[in-house]
């Protein structure tokens, strides 16, 4: 998942997409699907950001509360939030965001390095910013996202 | 290269299908109900073995093969009878057998001191028959007058050429017999080309026309020039097995040194050499005339290659059986899974089409009608792709038995039934140890010593029965025997010196059979290396419970016991109770669940700040709130007013889960959190309901464990789900 910094040439696509008021977008490669909110059966012993696990065709797909898992207030879950279904290595998790708002597409130019007013915590998902048409969108790194099992175990 | 380790895996699978074969075929002779068809299947078995084990190098592998091959060559002569004691020694060699080819597959050392003592075992079998052995070339006479009309046959790619050597000319004129029990020329021709330079020429005057050909007769008469540094006992030895099926000649035509190279023989010839010893056996057979056998196939094909035809004779049923592929057991996994989504996605269908309000009688139920009824047998066929028989599970447990035998000086025979009976492969292989354990404790508590057993009028051999059939959707495997039956008064008095049960407890004749379930109850007063190792029934109970089974045991003073288990046929479902807590719905495993009961007002007591107790059939449980360990409610439920499940968890100990309702009992299909998350402590997998929906499945074992583990450890969870 290291296409975002791997500067690989020629265009790409984006998903763009809104957490409250702020826009984000993650590699469209990386993206199998987008759904609708369904509700989430809550799994005991998870960090707060994981919502829970919904049933995708048969397959057990925990759900991320993107917001949450970059510090902002939780996502209030409603019919109208939306979950895409991303790839993740191995595995295959669902982002809850407010909306997706746009494809982008973009070579690596477009992408400037994250600015150093921002967190490293910040810095470890957003690995850059693009600079569309005056607004401003992060570019997301999908593979902080889910901890894995040791940090979480702490 | 990576073709090679394909081959050589093939050539494992197929040792085990021979294995079993040969064990199949040894006990049946052992019980005397062997004919000559069953006698040639284990020797073939053993041969193939052999043959294969060679093309790889296996020399270990190929000289005991060679030596039990030589054993059972008697046997299948008449010249060797199965009495006890053989066929006791041949199934030891069976199992040696089945340990080299393991050791083999594996690359691990070997036992040779156990290889070696085997070899001697069966040679001293073999050294019993040679009484009176007979010239190499007996019984030649009947092909004397054959003249060769040669067709050269150059076999460049085999000779070895051999630099100081002596020329031996062979002739050979192979009798019908010779195929007839499984030999082939033409691995005796190449087996000649390795030892040194090798030219061979083919009379094949006496073929007669094909009207005149008798498929099963053999015409081929062979001439070969050999320079071998080899002595004549190592090419004597080749035709040890044939020498008495066909015409021999070997004629030493000294053109070298052929003496010198004595010394380095023995070691080229090392991995069968010790069989020079034994190399020709009573002959009372000349070669006949081909003698036609019924149903012979291809003709033409025999003109070539006789043998073939022979074995394809030989064996009709083999012919006959199924034709079967194999196939990655991933895929079969994956149209497993897929099957089992298809199942949840109808069900989901069919609740909406409920909640839709539509009539039964309506064309859409009636479609969705046969809907279910097709998906119901897509799954069991696709699950029976899977299912495999128990037998080769039940074959294992005979060799235990004999083990076993051996010592404990016991007299015990295992029947079994029903090895046809097909299970899941998962659940065979999880069975196999709770299973040895079982057979081990029959034998080694349950039959009595054969004099014991003569005082009490019963015969000296001791049964061990494993069976197993289809009940009700469930397998029942049984393990049963005809012993003593389970001492109470003693599992008593040690139930009470472990302090398991007090020392004034009543208790029925079946509730002191299920002490032995008790963890820590060993009724073996010494403990040997058999049986009651540390570890008793209750382990056996635990692998049985984790496979969603059951164990319980019947039995009867003197007459034996009975150990029965009531198994899934699969693990890729479960039996669960739906409970609801909080307004989430989880699943619990129904085979943890003891009983159920909605507690009253005096039969729940605190203990301490915070843990509450249930009085439980004279003890008391702890109730743990299933909504507050998994943090779906800050607090604890009342539980009068709730339901309580009474659980067992794996170290026996009971627990009261105390959750708000019970919605339903249904199978459910297993989901995989790791899959795409992972593992959930107290959380076993997950489920999808019929309203689509996940569902969680309780781990009972993990989520009492930590419970007791984390008595405050609630708050830090309940900030984490939120």
């Amino acid at each position: 998942m290291n296409e975002v910094s791997v500067a690989a040439g020629g265009p790409r696509e984006f998903i763009a997409f809104r957490i409250g008021v702020q826009e984000f977008c993650i590699d469209i490669m990386s993206v199998r699907e987008i759904r609708g909110w369904t509700p989430a059966t809550a799994l005991p012993h998870a960090p707060a950001y994981v919502r829970g696990v919904i049933n995708l065709r048969g397959s057990v797909l925990p759900i991320v509360d993107l917001a949450e898992r970059l510090g902002f207030p939780q996502t209030d879950a409603s019919a109208r939030q939306v979950i895409i279904v991303v790839q993740v290595g191995a595995q295959i998790i669902g982002l809850l965001v407010d909306a997706v708002s746009d494809i982008l597409t973009l070579t690596t130019e477009n992408i400037q390095p994250t600015p150093d007013v921002a967190s490293d915590f910040v810095k470890s998902f957003v690995r850059g910013i693009l600079a569309i048409d005056g607004r401003m969108i992060g570019v997301i790194e999908l593979d902080g996202v889910m901890l894995s099992e040791t940090e979480a175990a702490a | 290269m990576d073709t090679m380790a394909a081959i050589r895996e093939t050539f494992f699978q197929e040792c085990e299908e021979q294995l079993g074969e040969l064990e199949v075929g040894l006990n049946a002779m052992e019980e005397g109900v062997a004919d000559s068809e069953t006698v040639n299947a284990v020797f073939r078995a053993v041969h193939s073995i052999k043959g294969g084990a060679g093309a790889f190098k296996l020399d270990r592998l190929v000289r005991f093969a060679h030596t039990f091959e030589t054993s059972l060559d008697l046997i299948r002569a008449g010249q060797l009878a199965t009495s006890p004691t053989v066929m006791r020694t041949m199934l030891r060699s069976a199992d040696l057998l089945a340990d080299l080819v393991k050791a083999s597959r594996s690359d691990h050392p070997v036992d040779e001191a156990r290889v070696d003592a085997q070899i001697a075992e069966l040679k001293a079998l073999s050294e019993d028959v040679k009484e009176a052995p007979t010239e190499a070339n007996a019984g030649g006479g009947g092909a004397d007058g054959l003249d060769f009309q040669p067709v050269l046959l150059q076999l460049d790619d085999f000779g070895e050429t051999e630099p100081q050597a002596a020329r031996y000319a062979i002739k050979l004129i192979p009798a019908p017999d010779l195929y007839r029990k499984g030999n082939e020329t033409v691995r005796l021709l190449r087996e000649l080309s390795r030892m040194g330079e090798f030219r061979v020429e083919c009379d094949t005057r006496h073929v007669p026309m094909l009207d005149a050909l008798d498929p099963e007769g053999a015409y081929f008469g062979w001439r070969v020039e050999l320079t071998t540094s080899e002595d004549e006992a190592a090419i004597h030895e080749l035709f040890e097995f044939v020498v008495d099926d066909c015409e021999l000649e070997i004629v030493v035509d000294r053109a070298g040194p052929a003496v010198a190279p004595e010394a380095s023989a023995p070691a080229a010839a090392e991995p069968i050499a010790p069989l020079v010893a034994a190399p020709a056996f009573v002959a009372p057979v000349a070669p006949a005339p081909a003698e036609p056998i019924e149903a012979v196939a291809a003709a033409t094909a025999t003109v070539v290659e006789p043998d073939k035809a022979k074995v394809e004779a030989a064996k009709p049923d083999a012919a006959a059986s199924l034709a079967t592929i194999r196939v990655d057991l991933e895929r079969v996994d994956r149209l497993i899974n897929l099957v089992g989504e298809l199942v949840i996605n109808q069900a989901m269908l069919s609740q909406r089409v409920l909640e839709a309000g539509l009539a039964r009688s309506s064309s859409v139920a009636a479609g969705l009608g046969a809907l279910e009824q097709l998906t119901r047998e897509i799954q069991e066929g696709v699950m029976a792709i899977r299912a495999q028989p128990v037998k080769p599970l039940f074959q294992r447990m005979s060799r235990i038995v004999r083990e076993l035998t051996d010592a404990t000086g016991k007299i015990v025979r295992l029947r079994t039934e029903g090895e046809a009976t097909e299970v899941d492969r998962t659940v065979i292989e999880r069975l196999a140890d709770p299973l040895t354990h079982m057979i081990r404790n029959a034998v080694d508590h349950g039959v009595e010593r054969p004099e014991v057993r003569e005082a009490a009028g019963k015969p000296a051999q001791g049964e061990v029965k494993l069976s197993a059939a289809h009940r009700s959707g469930r397998i029942v495997i049984e393990v049963s025997d005809d012993g003593a039956g389970i001492n109470r008064q003693r599992v008593r008095e040690i139930a009470i010196k472990k302090e398991l049960i007090a020392p004034d407890a009543q208790l029925t004749d079946g509730e002191i059979d299920n002490l032995l379930f008790m963890p820590g109850f060993s009724t073996a007063q010494t403990v040997s290396n058999i049986s009651g190792r540390g570890v008793g029934m209750d382990v056996v109970k635990r692998s049985i419970q984790a496979l969603g089974g059951r164990i319980t045991i019947a039995s009867r003073p003197g007459h034996g016991s009975i150990f029965s288990m009531s198994l899934p046929l699969t693990l890729a479902v479960l039996d669960g109770m739906v409970v609801k807590v909080a307004d989430q719905t989880l699943v619990v495993p129904l085979t943890a669940i003891v009983e159920t009961l909605r507690p009253k007002a005096g039969d729940v007591h605190a203990l301490g700040v915070n843990a509450r107790v249930i009085s439980d059939r004279g003890g008391f449980a702890p109730l743990i709130d299933v909504g507050q360990e998994l943090g779906y409610r800050r607090d604890a439920a009342d539980p009068v007013g709730s339901v309580v499940l009474v659980v067992e968890t794996e170290v026996s100990t009971r627990c009261a889960l105390v959750v708000d309702a019970i919605h339903d009992q249904r199978q459910v299909v297993i989901k995989s959190l790791e899959a795409n998350y992972r593992q959930v402590p107290g959380i076993a997998a997950a489920t999808i309901l019929g309203d689509g929906r996940v569902a969680l499945i309780l781990d009972i074992d993990t989520f009492v464990a930590r419970t007791n583990r984390s008595g405050a450890g609630q708050e830090s969870l309940l900030a984490a789900v939120g």
